[in-house]
């Protein structure tokens, strides 16, 4: 690391007081737990003012170059902007596709006009992107797209459709995966990657209401829709490529994403926090000796999942399996966000029958909502299963 | 950041990574599985050239002090050279002889300085600890009378048939005390050696009634030096069970790269794949509980920090090896049914490990006081 530690800490110091002026009061509606349940315009106007403010004072895009809008700093300024946004329990960044996954995509692979047309709005909320690679028929398995873009003089024609395209209804842009060339003898060779337009004729987007109650998800429908040839990245045929480097950025395995505050940051201390005022057999909860159990079981795996952040900087520790732990971390952590979740859920007794809208809902059913929505982590880029696949084979070297 | 969570410090030094090297390299060579299965059914449990070895490279000194002849590497440099040991499976009387000296030297301080050195040079030493079946108990039964003797015996005493002295956890007028009997002082139908689920290990259990003890160390340090040893030993049976669990995983990662059934390589079968995952992330937890408490035990007595992490180190490891044996034997179908399988020796070992110190059942029980109340 190039930058000091009092160099750091002063900035944590000055972000710290910014952050204690600046974050908003919790609006009187309800916002999204995370970036994937964006699904009100109130939600979305209220989260682009608050993104647009934290890029104004200068808080995001710490490493971008300045040229596109960011800091040209150092990496681990974003790093110490991420935790003060959520030891201030801040609103989320929303632009999560923009910020995390396309902004890195085009600043490791893009052309100079690319990163000059897109980097800055992504920073500034402007313009906001989703993407498109899962299909109604092709969910975990990308090298199956179906989607079609066909070449027409200046232009692509693309007809399909894309599913659990989060924001998609408020998209400006797409990172879209289509094919073609669908006479490719290995189907991972007729893909292609653009940079779709989305408020053009022939693009439509269907909210999807999800297992919450609420929206962020689309169905987005291609029909005849016409996009710039130029919005084509790299060439024909390379899409495939251009997509895994992608999910390296949306698994987290890659350092320098724009941002980690995507979503309402629940630690096990919440979780006990919050779980204390329960009684089960006229006793405080954490009194019953198989909760006590179940509680250290879920403190011991945040610890557990904290301990392996930090070997991953220590290569003496991590010689066996080198790749191991950063490829299992979306694995082993949002299965245990699900757990977590789960068991605030069941130890509220009776109340953990009710859900939001009752008014007797503990917290508004904030746990219940909670561990349905992490069912968005533990299937969205890839499920637990898959991950499973791809650690067994990329770490343990198993068979296909 | 969450303060349930708590500690996280995590170093790995020089002399720890070089340690490591070192340590694997010699089981590598010196003790193959074939060679460790030699010894199963000895009396001993190991090769008595292999041990001289190990004492020559000042193993049984790491974390003694200078003064008796250690390296003073202190207690985290011993981490690496168990775990290697675990990885190879190897049965010797170097957790048990590190932890006697550690209670000596935490106990007794200058006044052990003769034993301390005789451990230093290899003298094999074990701690008589438990009374009966329970680690939770305080396990001072044993008592030393008016005329200073010891009346009572002990259980499962780890190493017992090959140990020169014995460091026996008693008790005078209900005060704990520590009492230290040499192997010579014990007629020869006072230790009746146990048949035990691990061929690797060896017990005893040892009646010391009428032994007079050499010395006896009484006193409030005695108090907080049996706290450090449960805790330390639960840590080195959990790093011991983390180099086992890393070498179960690589048994049945080889096998589902090389059996085929129904025309397929089996480790294609997500059925087998999976559970595989999940035992390689329970290694790397125990790899960063153990590794984590290493880098925040203390020589002096142990902080709610480290007992926190110690406990936790054994809580991983113990259900981690379980699940690990288990698998694997079901995993290498009918073969893994049979003596001649090494996924055998992993399963018992498992057992073996999952009590000592504690289960995981113990611990997490003392983590609930420490992290709920």
């Amino acid at each position: 690391m190039s930058e000091s530690k009092a160099a750091l800490k002063e900035f944590q110091t000055e972000v710290r007081a910014w952050m204690k002026e600046n974050v908003p009061a919790p609006p009187p509606f309800l916002l999204p737990l995370s970036f994937l349940e964006v699904g009100t315009e109130q939600q979305l106007d209220f989260l682009r003012e608050w993104q647009h403010r934290v890029w104004s004072a200068g808080y995001l895009g710490m490493h971008w170059p300045k040229e596109y809008g960011g800091q040209g700093a150092d990496p681990a300024y974003q790093g110490v902007v991420d935790r003060e946004l959520g030891a201030a329990n801040a609103p989320i960044m929303f632009n999560t596709i923009g910020l995390g996954w396309v902004g890195p995509l085009l600043l490791e692979m893009g052309t100079e006009d690319e990163k000059a047309k897109y980097l800055k709005a992504i920073l500034s909320g402007e313009e906001i992107w989703c993407q498109g690679f899962s299909e109604p028929d092709h969910g975990s398995d990308l090298g199956a797209v179906q989607t079609r873009a066909v070449r027409d003089g200046d232009e692509y024609v693309i007809n399909g459709s894309k599913i659990w395209t989060t924001m998609g209804n408020y998209a400006d842009h797409m990172i879209l995966l289509a094919r073609t060339d669908p006479t490719a003898e290995r189907k991972y060779d007729g893909l292609s990657f653009f940079l779709s337009p989305m408020k053009i004729p022939g693009v439509d987007a269907v909210p999807i209401r999800k297992v919450t109650g609420e929206y962020g998800f689309n169905q987005v429908f291609f029909t005849d829709a016409r996009i710039p040839a130029s919005t084509l990245m790299l060439e024909e045929g390379k899409g495939w490529q251009v997509a895994m480097k992608t999910l390296e950025y949306e698994r987290g395995v890659q350092a320098g994403q724009g941002t980690s505050h995507w979503a309402v940051s629940i630690q096990i201390d919440d979780l006990i926090d919050d779980l204390r005022g329960f009684e089960r057999d006229g006793e405080p909860l954490f009194q019953d000796p198989s909760v006590r159990d179940q509680a250290v079981t879920l403190i011991m795996e945040a610890k557990a999942l904290a301990l392996s952040q930090r070997r991953m900087r220590l290569s003496g520790l991590t010689s066996d399996f080198p790749m191991g732990l950063p490829l299992s971390s979306k694995y082993r952590g949002t299965e245990w966000a699900r757990r977590m979740k789960l068991f605030g859920t069941a130890m509220q007794g009776a109340s953990s029958s009710l859900y939001m809208g009752d008014g007797d809902a503990y917290r508004g059913g904030f746990w219940q909502r909670a561990y349905f929505s992490n069912f968005g982590m533990t299937i969205g880029g890839g499920t637990t299963q898959v991950q499973a696949n791809i650690i067994a084979e990329h770490v343990l070297g198993l068979p296909k | 950041m969450s303060s349930l969570v708590g500690n996280v410090a995590l170093n790995f030094s020089e002399e720890q990574s070089m340690l490591l090297d070192v340590a694997r390299a010699f089981v590598r060579d010196k003790a193959p599985i074939d060679r460790v299965r030699a010894q199963l059914e000895t009396e001993a449990g190991y090769d008595q050239a292999v041990w001289q070895e190990m004492v020559d490279l000042g193993w049984t000194g790491i974390a003694l002090p200078e003064s008796v002849g250690g390296s003073a590497l202190g207690f985290s440099a011993v981490v690496p050279v168990i775990e290697a040991l675990g990885h190879g499976l190897l049965g010797t009387p170097l957790m048990d002889t590190t932890l006697a000296g550690q209670l000596l030297l935490r106990a007794g301080g200058a006044a052990q300085e003769s034993a301390l050195a005789a451990i230093a040079e290899g003298e094999i030493a074990t701690v008589a600890f438990l009374d009966g079946a329970d680690w939770g108990a305080d396990n001072t039964g044993v008592s030393l009378d008016d005329q200073g003797c010891l009346q009572g015996s002990k259980s499962f005493v780890g190493s017992a048939q090959v140990a020169s002295r014995f460091v026996v956890v008693g008790n005078q007028g209900g005060e704990p005390l520590l009492a230290v009997v040499a192997r010579d002082a014990l007629s020869d139908d006072a230790l009746v050696a146990n048949t035990l689920i691990d061929l690797t290990k060896r017990s005893a259990r040892i009646d010391f009634s009428g032994v007079k003890p050499e010395q006896v160390i009484t006193g409030e340090a005695v108090v907080a030096a049996l706290r450090d040893y449960r805790l330390l030993g639960a840590l080195l049976a959990a790093v011991e069970a983390t180099g086992a669990g890393a070498r179960c995983l690589e048994v049945i990662v080889d096998y589902l790269k090389t059996r085929k059934q129904f025309g397929k390589l089996i480790g294609s079968y997500q059925a087998l794949k999976h559970p595989t995952v999940d035992i390689y992330c329970a290694v790397e937890d125990s790899r960063s509980f153990c590794y984590h408490a290493a880098s925040i035990i203390e020589e002096g007595g142990l902080s709610a920090d480290a007992e926190t992490a110690c406990r936790m180190a054994k809580t991983s490891a113990g259900d981690m090896l379980v699940f690990a044996g288990d698998r694997a034997v079901q995993f290498h179908g009918g073969i893994g049914f049979t003596w001649d399988c090494d996924s055998t020796l992993f399963i018992r070992r498992a057992q073996w490990t999952q009590q000592v110190f504690g289960d995981a059942i113990h611990h997490r029980k003392r983590l609930a006081s420490l992290l709920l109340d």
